[in-house]
C-alpha cells in the first residue's frame, strides 16, 4: 500500500514540478533582453574583408589589421543615438590605452562620419568604412552599436550589443580584455 | 438588417486590406527570369528571420537590415545557390536564430520534442486516470453466487405469481 501511495504522490507532484519549472523559465524571460543574441562568430576568426579608411578612400585594410594584439572592434554610425551616448566612454578607454578599431556601419555619408570624429574625438586606432554594410553582415551585425572583443590571433571572443559604458566595461568587457592582454604580454615575454 | 451586414462586410474588407498594405514590403525590385529561382527566393525570405525585428521574417520586415539580407538572398539565389547554402550562410553569421526552422541539436531539442512530450504526458495521465475510474467487476464467492441465484428465482416467482 505504501508503494502505491508513494507513486500516487509522485504522479500528483509531476504537474506541480512542471508548473514550477515553467514559471521559473518564463520569469527569467521577463528579465532577459531578447536583443542580446550571442554571436555565431564567437571562437571563430574574423571574416575576410577589404575596406577603405574613413579619412582616406585610397587606403584599404584587410582582416589582417584585426590580428596581432587583443582589441575591440566597435561598430558605429552617426544615425545611431546610442553610439553618441557611448562615444565619450570610448574616448576615455582609448586614453587608458585600450586598442579600439572603428567600423563605420552604413552611415549617411562619409563626410558626416568624419565630421563626427573631428568634433567628438576619435578613439579609434583605425577607422574602417563599411558603406553598404556588407562586411557588417559577415560579422553578424544587426544594429549599432555593437562591440566585438578580438584576441591576438584575430578570433572573436565576445560580442557586446548596446553601448559600452562604465558598468559594462567593469563587469563584462574589461575583465575579458585584461585577461587577453595578460596572456598576450606573457606570450611576448617568452619568444 | 441587410444594410447592417453590408456595412460589416465593408468594414472587414477595409480592415484586412489595410493590415496587408501596412505590412507589404516592396518585392517588385527583385526580378527573376527563372520561376524556380523566384519560388526559392520567396520561400527563403519567408523562412529567414530578421535579427533586428525578431518576430518577423525578412520578407515582412521594413528594417534596413532585412532589406540588406533580402538583397543578399536575391544575389545568392541568382548566382545559383541552393536553399541550404543560403540558410547556412545566414546561420553562420546570425546563429540558429536566423532560421525559423532550427536544426535538431542539444540546444534546440526542447523546441522539437517539447510539444510532443507534453502531449504524450497528457495522454498517459488521461489513460491512467480513466483506467483507475473503471469499476472493478465484483468477484463473487460460490456462496454469494448461490444467494444471488436464490434471490433471482424468488423475484421471478413473485412476478409470475
Amino acid at each position: 500500500m505504501g508503494q502505491t501511495n508513494r507513486l500516487k504522490w509522485l504522479v500528483l507532484a509531476l504537474p506541480l514540478i512542471a508548473f514550477l519549472w515553467l514559471t521559473i523559465f518564463l520569469l527569467r524571460g521577463l528579465f532577459s533582453d531578447p536583443t542580446e543574441l550571442s554571436s555565431a562568430l564567437v571562437g571563430k576568426p574574423v571574416p575576410q574583408f577589404s575596406l577603405p579608411d574613413i579619412y582616406d578612400p585610397s587606403t584599404t585594410y584587410t582582416e589582417a589589421v584585426l590580428k596581432g594584439r587583443p582589441m575591440l572592434l566597435n561598430v558605429w554610425a552617426t544615425w545611431c543615438p546610442t553610439c553618441r551616448a557611448e562615444h565619450a566612454y570610448l574616448n576615455h578607454l582609448s586614453r587608458q590605452g585600450v586598442y579600439i578599431v572603428g567600423l563605420n556601419y552604413k552611415d549617411d555619408s562619409r563626410a558626416k562620419a568624419v565630421d563626427w570624429l573631428n568634433t567628438l574625438g576619435d578613439p579609434y586606432q583605425l577607422n574602417l568604412f563599411d558603406e553598404r554594410g556588407l562586411v557588417a553582415i559577415d560579422f553578424g551585425v544587426y544594429g549599432a552599436p555593437e562591440t566585438f572583443l578580438i584576441n591576438a590571433q584575430g578570433e572573436v571572443m565576445y560580442r557586446h550589443v548596446g553601448d559600452v559604458n562604465e558598468r559594462v566595461w567593469a563587469t563584462i568587457l574589461g575583465p575579458q580584455y585584461d585577461a587577453l592582454m595578460q596572456e598576450f604580454e606573457q606570450a611576448g615575454e617568452q619568444p | 438588417m441587410t444594410r447592417f451586414w453590408e456595412l460589416m462586410t465593408a468594414l472587414l474588407v477595409v480592415l484586412f486590406t489595410s493590415i496587408s498594405v501596412s505590412h507589404a514590403v516592396n518585392l517588385e525590385t527583385y526580378q527573376f527570369d527563372d520561376p524556380s529561382k523566384e519560388a526559392l527566393f520567396r520561400e527563403l525570405i519567408n523562412e529567414l528571420r530578421c535579427p533586428k525585428c525578431q518576430n518577423q521574417s525578412i520578407a515582412d520586415s521594413d528594417a534596413p537590415l532585412a532589406k540588406d539580407l533580402r538583397d543578399r538572398t536575391y544575389l545568392m539565389v541568382q548566382q545559383g545557390a541552393t536553399k541550404q547554402e543560403v540558410v547556412d550562410y545566414m546561420v553562420a553569421r546570425y546563429g540558429d536564430f536566423a532560421h525559423y526552422r532550427p536544426p535538431v541539436k542539444l540546444s534546440t531539442i526542447v523546441l522539437w520534442v517539447g510539444p510532443g512530450l507534453v502531449i504524450l504526458i497528457g495522454a498517459i495521465v488521461i489513460i491512467v486516470r480513466v483506467r483507475q475510474q473503471q469499476p472493478h467487476e465484483a468477484e463473487l464467492s460460490d456462496q454469494e453466487r448461490e444467494q444471488l441465484a436464490a434471490l433471482q428465482s424468488t423475484k421471478q416467482d413473485k412476478q409470475h405469481g
